[in-house]
C-alpha cells in the first residue's frame, strides 16, 4: 500500500474491562485496522488503564480473559500503546503493574497526540 | 438492608450516591466498582470514611478477573458467590445501584 493511502487511526479505550463490552469490542476493531496496513496507536484513558492490568484470571467470572491479545499486538504491527500518566496515578497504578510495554504521557501530551491524527474511535 | 454496587467509582457517581444517601447496611461490589476496594487510589478515603457506617463487601471473582484480587483496602470483606447469596438472604431488601 502506497504512503498515501496510510492513515493515523487512534483508538481512545476510556472503559474498564469485563463490566461492559467496549473493552472487548474495541480490540477487534483494532486488530482489524492492522490488517489494513494503517498507522494505529492506542491509547488507555480513565478506567481503560485498567484493561492492561497484570494478572488478570477470568475463570471465576466464566469470562474470555482477551489481556493476553495486548501482548500479541506487536506480531500485527501495532505498536504505539499510550497511557496517561494521571489516570495511572488516580488509581494508584505504575507502568510495573501493566502487562505491556506502554509509553506514558501526561494529559496535554496525549492531547496533542490526539490532534495529530487523521481518525479518531473512542471505546 | 443490601446495596449492590456495579459501576466503577472513577467517572460514576453511583457509589458515592449510595454512601450519600443510604443509612448503613451491607454494601457489595461486584463488576466494575470492586476496583473501589482497591487500596492506593484516590478515593481510598472516601472508602475508609464509608466503611464507619457500613459494612462493605466485595466479589473475589469480579477481583481477580481483574489482576486486583491480590490486596484489598483494611476492612472491606472478600466474599465469593456463596457469600453474596448469604448477603441477599440475610437482607430484607436489596437494591441494585444499576
Amino acid at each position: 500500500m502506497s504512503e498515501d493511502n496510510i492513515k493515523k487511526f487512534m483508538f481512545v479505550n476510556r472503559k474498564a474491562p469485563y463490566g461492559t463490552v467496549y473493552a472487548l469490542e474495541a480490540l477487534e476493531v483494532v486488530l482489524i485496522t492492522a490488517a489494513f496496513d494503517q498507522d494505529v496507536s492506542l491509547v488507555f484513558v480513565d478506567d481503560g488503564v485498567y484493561q492492561l492490568r497484570k494478572g488478570q484470571q477470568t475463570k471465576g467470572i466464566e469470562t474470555k480473559n482477551f489481556s493476553p491479545t495486548f501482548r500479541a499486538l506487536e506480531g500485527y504491527d501495532i505498536e504505539k500503546l499510550y497511557v496517561e500518566k494521571e489516570s495511572l496515578q488516580r488509581r494508584g497504578l505504575t507502568e510495573e503493574d501493566l502487562l505491556v510495554e506502554v509509553t506514558v504521557l501526561d494529559s496535554a501530551a496525549m492531547g496533542a497526540l490526539m490532534d495529530e491524527q487523521d481518525v479518531i474511535l473512542s471505546f | 438492608m443490601l446495596h449492590i454496587i456495579n459501576k466503577s467509582p472513577f467517572g460514576h457517581e453511583t457509589l458515592a450516591t449510595c454512601f450519600r444517601m443510604a443509612q448503613g447496611g451491607d454494601v457489595l461490589l461486584i463488576e466494575d466498582a470492586v476496583y473501589a476496594a482497591t487500596p492506593g487510589t484516590a478515593l481510598e478515603s472516601l472508602i475508609k470514611a464509608a466503611l464507619e457506617r457500613f459494612n462493605i463487601h466485595v466479589l473475589q471473582p469480579d477481583l481477580d478477573a481483574r489482576g486486583v484480587g491480590a490486596e484489598i483496602i483494611e476492612g472491606v470483606h472478600a466474599v465469593d458467590y456463596g457469600g453474596f447469596v448469604d448477603l441477599v438472604t440475610r437482607n430484607a431488601t436489596s437494591q441494585s445501584w444499576l
